[in-house]
């Protein structure tokens, strides 16, 4: 199978879909010529002209807030909003308005409009440009909220949030842009709600959403040499949550580590575990750690932001813990 | 349909004007009985007073043309085709409510009448008015949206933002400010700088001011709006000078500290939007006030009817509680 980039599954993923629905149209700043700071929506302009791929001026809340109305009146925007961390701009315009539009209106009015994001850290981008930011809007009843962990989530979950009648908020992790994955050509959805047991084990499951997935990957690898079998599960979608693919692996287990970008507390981690917990406990052997980002500002040094996300190794180490017993009464 | 036919120049459409805004007044009177005698649940802000903005503007947009309204947005649901007997249901959370009993006074709209709802955050909508008209720009519908809110609003950032976007991109947008002279207890020259006309035609969009006790002027000038908008010459800007005859909302009962009861029984003696328009009724010949008066007790009776109706109506069923939080997608 062709190996394509992220940013290419992307912008394919963009392309068909307005290819097949002439309501799609697509939103934000220098989207269009630039085809994005990351370049991912280059060409796209090309193809479907500037009133299908349409330059804003920086005006986060104003062109959310158009998307929403767009969206309520018979288009399909999407909505690129440049860093994970412009989200706090446009809360009123997501949370307050895209997001209880059905509900308040009794089930008529909709609003079948994706945005387009980032999360990640680790790029030297310092405080206001690293955030991982998918907690705050999975918070949120009436927003869906993916997170592809591959070129191939990414192209697959982007075209079933263009068909979905809901905001579908949609983070990308910006440091895999060029990274390769088996695209299939033919065309494929994903759909929400359905998470991807990426390899089997019977002694610890990982669940790792996003950039995470790699890392829970290569912790799986390393645990294998030490004869510890780990099962990795992506998620792939956090709202909503496949619960189900979950909680059979850590019955079949009876141990988790949940690992995400994100801010530990009061995050992703945090509601995977619960979850885990008040639905799996008799099973478990152990409590379901939480493995987040350090809670602190993400700091510009290298030496410092590195600190900041979960490793391989200290996953590795966690499971090896957890596995031994060490963690029953841990402090 | 041409300009010439919908112009608003013979009996049947003065007397409709004329019943819509009696229609509103006797809603407003009964919204606020239901509040003083403690049957609705909340709060409530009443449109009295103001009953020329809406109907004469609405009264010049067609059923498809959208309206965004806001948290005093009774009198635009009314203006815009709603019918009592939905509106005093949703006022009292019953399932009949057009959002069946899930937005309140708030969020109160009749969706098929192209209301795409009221909002209770200040501004909040402008973007929605703005992507609404985005919309319509670019599927070709013809339509036109006017944007609704206060004088208050004109401090929320969001307005610049989609001023901007709506005057370089040509969109057919109406942006109407219902100036009452207050934001709840505030006076509007403490928190407004400057002339609000002069903010729009900074972004070279064409403004007006009118005086929004005349119906007549300001469907007048609305007609020609719309008509220019449609063509593609929008966005413009009105200003409505108006007063509010309640309190901020239903409760704002002891108000001197913030406005004169002199100002209030001043514009209530001489600047009474249905009165003023019913005296030129007659003065014309165009009807007699025997005859007002009769339409005046066949909306009583309606609203009565309707209020009755409402109170005896049913709550929704404790299942929808979570129900259209999502919309669903097709299989
Ligand atoms: C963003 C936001 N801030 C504050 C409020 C509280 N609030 C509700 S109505 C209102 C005054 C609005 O004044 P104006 O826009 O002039 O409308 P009016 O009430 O006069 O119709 C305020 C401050 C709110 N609902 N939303
Ligand atoms: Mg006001």
């Amino acid at each position: 199978m062709r190996e394509i980039t992220l940013s290419k599954a992307v912008n394919e993923a963009i392309a068909e879909e307005m290819r097949r629905d002439e309501t799609v149209f697509l939103l934000g700043e220098d989207v269009a010529e630039a085809g994005t700071p990351f370049k991912v929506l280059s060409g796209l302009v090309e193809e479907f002209g500037t009133e299908r791929i349409i330059d804003t001026p920086i005006s986060e809340p104003g062109f959310t807030g158009i998307a929403v109305g767009a969206a309520l009146t018979g288009s399909r925007p999407i909505v690129d909003l440049m860093f994970g961390d412009f989200l706090f701009l446009i809360m009123d315009q997501l949370c307050n308005q895209a997001a209880k539009a059905y509900y308040m209106s009794g089930g008529k009015l909709n609003v079948p409009m994706v945005l387009r994001t980032n999360l990640g850290a680790t790029r030297r981008s310092a405080a206001q440009h690293s955030q991982s930011l998918h907690a705050l809007v999975a918070h949120i009843p009436g927003l869906k909220v993916a997170l592809p962990s591959s070129a191939y989530e990414a192209k697959g979950l982007m075209k079933t949030a263009i068909r979905d009648n809901n905001p579908v908020v949609i983070f990308e992790d910006k440091l895999m842009y060029q990274d390769k994955a088996p695209v299939p050509e033919e065309e494929y959805l994903i759909p929400f709600g359905v998470a991807n047991v990426k390899r089997e084990g019977k002694d610890i499951t990982l669940i790792g959403t996003s950039s995470m997935v790699q890392v829970a990957e290569a912790a799986a690898e390393a645990l294998a040499k030490e004869g510890i079998e780990a099962e990795v599960i992506d998620p792939r979608t956090i709202v909503p949550l496949d619960e189900e693919t979950l909680l059979k692996s850590v019955k079949k287990t009876s141990r988790a580590i949940v690992i995400d970008e994100g801010h530990q507390s009061y995050g992703v981690t945090g509601e995977i575990a619960s979850r885990l917990n008040e639905k799996a406990f008799y099973h478990l052997d152990a409590p379901v750690v939480r493995m987040g980002a350090m809670d602190v500002p993400v700091p510009f040094s290298p030496a410092l932001e590195d600190l900041t996300v979960p490793t391989v190794d200290a996953v590795t180490a966690m499971a090896r813990r957890l596995v031994a017993g060490e963690m029953i009464h841990a402090a | 349909m041409s300009a010439a036919r919908k112009k608003k120049t013979n009996t049947d459409d003065y007397l409709r004007m004329y019943r819509q805004m009696v229609r509103i007044r006797a809603f407003e009177d009964r919204a606020n009985q239901l509040y003083l005698s403690a049957k609705m649940p909340g709060l409530t802000h009443m449109y009295s007073g103001q009953e020329a903005v809406a109907v004469g503007i609405c009264e010049a947009l067609t059923e498809t043309d959208k309206i965004t309204s806001t948290h005093r947005g009774h009198g635009h649901c009314v203006a815009k085709g709603a019918n009592f007997k939905e509106m005093f249901c949703e006022l009292l959370g019953k399932e009949e409510g057009y959002c069946r009993g899930k937005g309140g006074s708030m969020h109160i709209a009749d969706q098929s009448n192209g209301n795409l709802g009221a909002n209770a955050i200040v501004g909040g909508s402008m973007g929605i008015a703005t992507g609404a008209a985005l919309s319509a720009k670019r599927l070709g519908t013809g339509d036109v949206t006017v944007c609704f809110f206060g004088d208050g609003a004109t401090a929320q950032g969001l307005w610049y933002e989609v001023m901007n976007m709506a005057a370089l991109w040509g969109l057919p947008v109406i942006y109407a400010c219902e100036n009452n002279g207050y934001s709840e207890y505030t006076k509007t020259e403490e928190i407004a700088a400057g002339s609000l006309t002069a903010r729009a035609e900074a972004f070279g969009i064409e403004a007006h001011v009118v005086d929004g006790q005349d119906v007549l002027a300001v469907n007048d000038l609305t007609q020609k709006l719309v008509a220019r908008a449609r063509k593609g010459e929008g966005p413009f800007f009105i200003q409505l000078d108006t007063y509010r005859y309640h309190g901020h909302h239903v409760g704002d009962i002891n108000r001197e500290y913030y406005r004169a009861k002199d100002e209030e029984a001043l514009w209530k003696a001489e600047r009474d939007p249905i009165v003023n328009f019913g005296k030129w009724l007659t003065d014309q010949g165009i009807t007699t006030s025997d005859d007002l008066d009769k339409l005046k007790s066949e909306v009583e009776a309606d609203a009565e009817a309707a209020v009755a109706y409402a109170e005896a109506a049913r709550y929704p069923d404790t299942r929808e509680v979570d129900m259209h939080v999502y919309a669903p997608n097709a299989a």
